[in-house]
């Protein structure tokens, strides 16, 4: 089984964020990178899949030279080949532009099933698992906890609203992980020496054929409203904190 | 020229959710400044019916597909609907929900359309002419103004965060074919396994009761429940809570969960790490009780009780009952 991963750089969880004076865009600078946590429950499904049925997992991303290390990581995990697509042609690309490099290079290899995260958490979009599909001409199972493989057959299990649904599809498919899906693995040691041995391709606009047209532009950064702390409610016991609690709640929040 | 702002109503089982109100709403406010005409999407199987309750909120026209392959929801049967009658009517503004549902079609509807989305929007309005969208990105650590340069300029809608208007209008209802080709339809869902417990889901919650690390334990949400009954609420918990496995995953708040904005917060047992301020900095009103005075959530609150939330919860509950009760 030919199974490819879409991974993402973005700035670790922990990282604050800064909006650049102008606006133009956030600074980048003391951030530490990592790859998109739910990216990483994406490669972990892929490794498990070829795992089972053999095969191979090629890891694509997209981003300038520092993603080179986020790739190096997916390889570490077990992944087989790289290609890294940098051009600075994609910076501040959109989902639709950075689909439709996804799309250019991943039309050229054998693909079973397509992971991507459900979103990244830096631009939180969550469109370009759904794009890809698109743009490839196939069917999409998104933000799904529970992958299970059969033949030519898949069946997902999303959790919606108040429910949950067990879906069926096709393949070849672009499936997007959502948290509960795996617990993603550590690299390996051993893991690591071989990845620097393991392919990895880079590829510009140029060679993938793409032309860049962004079609949603973040015009402005701006820094979220600032949220000031309130009122510690003072008291003696918790009795009489929690009573005043309520009745702020009730006449000066009137929330409840 | 592209003309209307245009809506994707959701149903589920026969019955409008409120997200759909919450879009016929923006869009009218959007729709009136532009002098434009707003319309609605609706598709299903038996729905012809609901279709009238739009036009309550300012949708002056209903496009409905009823069809037996509309229902249950699938990506590909409602993406090429909606496709197609968007591309025969040429809309400038598509707004739709940022439900779950909402997030699978609409990127879908991305590609489809070749056009630029903005996701999961706090805020869309129209400046001097032109339609700008404001959203979190990074779990709401920072904003974005987004601007679209193709058609239809797309924007799904964070649920629970717009308010619902009243605006009668005289609507019509227009029916057209989807246009499925049964071959065409990849995917299909097998089983669709209910909640029964009846509560709200955190993303459309009103009122959510969240504990952290603090809890100690899975036993200690039971306290939560307690007040979370008494106010209408839905329990969510920290990062820290779901990895200790005191409660699911649908639970979690934060960056790598779910980004909330109820109309109050009341986090207990929780520090407030950074990834977990990002997931709840848009809720109305937060109260932290946390016993740690240090704690950083205690910077975000607009109420906070510092004290063993063991003794304050419980009090909370019975003083919130008689304040209902009254």
């Amino acid at each position: 089984m030919n199974i490819v991963a879409c991974v993402k750089q973005v700035p670790d969880t922990e990282a604050q964020i800064k909006v650049k004076p102008d606006g133009s865009g956030i600074d980048e600078s003391g951030i530490k990178w990592v790859m998109n946590p739910y990216d990483e429950y994406g490669l972990e499904e892929a490794l498990r899949l070829k795992e089972k049925f053999g095969g191979e997992v090629t890891v694509v991303s997209l981003g300038p030279a520092r993603v080179m290390e986020t790739i190096r990581t997916a390889l570490a995990m077990g992944a087989d080949k790289g290609i890294h697509i940098c051009d600075p042609a994609f910076d501040g690309a959109d989902a639709y532009t950075t689909a439709t490099a996804l799309a250019a290079a991943i039309a050229g290899i054998p693909h079973d099933i397509i992971f991507c995260g459900q979103r990244a958490i830096d631009d939180d979009s969550g469109q370009v698992g759904s794009v890809l599909a698109e743009l490839l001409g196939i069917p999409q199972l998104t933000i799904v906890t529970k992958v299970d493989v059969d033949g030519m057959s898949i069946k997902v299990i999303r959790p919606i609203e108040g429910a949950q649904l067990l879906i069926e599809g096709t393949l070849p498919c672009v499936v997007t992980a959502q948290k509960g899906l795996n617990e993603p693995r550590y690299a390996s040691l051993p893991g690591i020496m071989k990845a620097k041995k393991k392919p990895l391709d880079t590829k510009d606009a140029a060679a993938l054929g793409v032309t860049v047209d962004v079609k949603a532009k973040v015009a402005r950064f701006i820094p979220p409203p600032a949220r000031a702390a309130g009122k510690i409610i003072g008291g003696d016991d918790p009795t009489t904190k929690a009573a005043e609690l309520a009745r702020l709640l009730r006449e000066e929040a009137k929330v409840i | 020229m592209a003309k209307g702002v245009w809506i994707v109503a959701e149903q589920r089982d026969g019955t409008m959710r409120k997200i759909s109100f919450e879009l016929a709403s923006t869009a009218r406010k959007l729709a009136d400044q532009l002098g434009e005409e707003v319309c609605a999407i609706l598709l299903g199987s038996g729905i012809e019916g609901i279709a009238g309750e739009l036009s309550k909120y300012g949708v002056d026209k209903v496009y409905v597909a009823d069809n037996a392959a509309l229902e249950p929801y699938t990506t590909d049967a409602h993406a090429t609907a909606i496709a197609k009658v968007v591309k025969e009517n040429d809309p400038s503004i598509l707004l739709l929900g940022a439900s779950i549902q909402g997030k699978d079609l609409s990127s879908r509807l991305v590609g489809k359309l070749a056009t630029g989305m903005a996701t999961d929007c706090t805020d869309v309005k129209i400046v001097d002419g032109k339609f700008v969208a404001i959203r979190p990105m990074y779990a709401g650590k920072c904003y974005g103004e987004v601007v679209i340069s193709s058609t239809p300029q797309m924007a799904s809608l964070r649920p629970n965060v717009f308010p619902i208007v009243e605006n009668p209008k005289a609507g019509t209802v227009v029916k057209f074919d989807p246009g499925l080709d049964p071959a065409q339809l990849k995917t299909k869902v097998l089983e669709v396994q209910k909640d029964t417990s009846g509560k709200v889901d955190l993303t459309e919650a009103n009122f959510i009761v969240s504990g952290g690390r603090g809890m100690k334990g899975p036993e200690g949400y039971q306290i939560l429940e307690g007040l979370a009954d008494v106010i209408g609420a839905t329990v969510g918990a920290s990062r820290a809570a779901v990895d200790a496995g005191w409660r699911p995953l649908s639970d979690q708040v934060g960056q790598t969960g779910k980004v909330v904005s109820p109309n109050l917060y009341i986090a207990c047992g929780i520090s407030g790490a950074i990834q977990h301020l990002a997931g709840m900095s848009s809720s109305k009103y937060i109260v932290a009780i946390n016993k740690d005075p240090g704690a950083p959530i205690f910077t975000k609150a607009d109420y906070g009780v510092v004290d063993d939330l063991f003794k304050v919860v419980p009090e909370l509950t019975e003083a919130c009952k008689k304040l209902l009760a009254e």
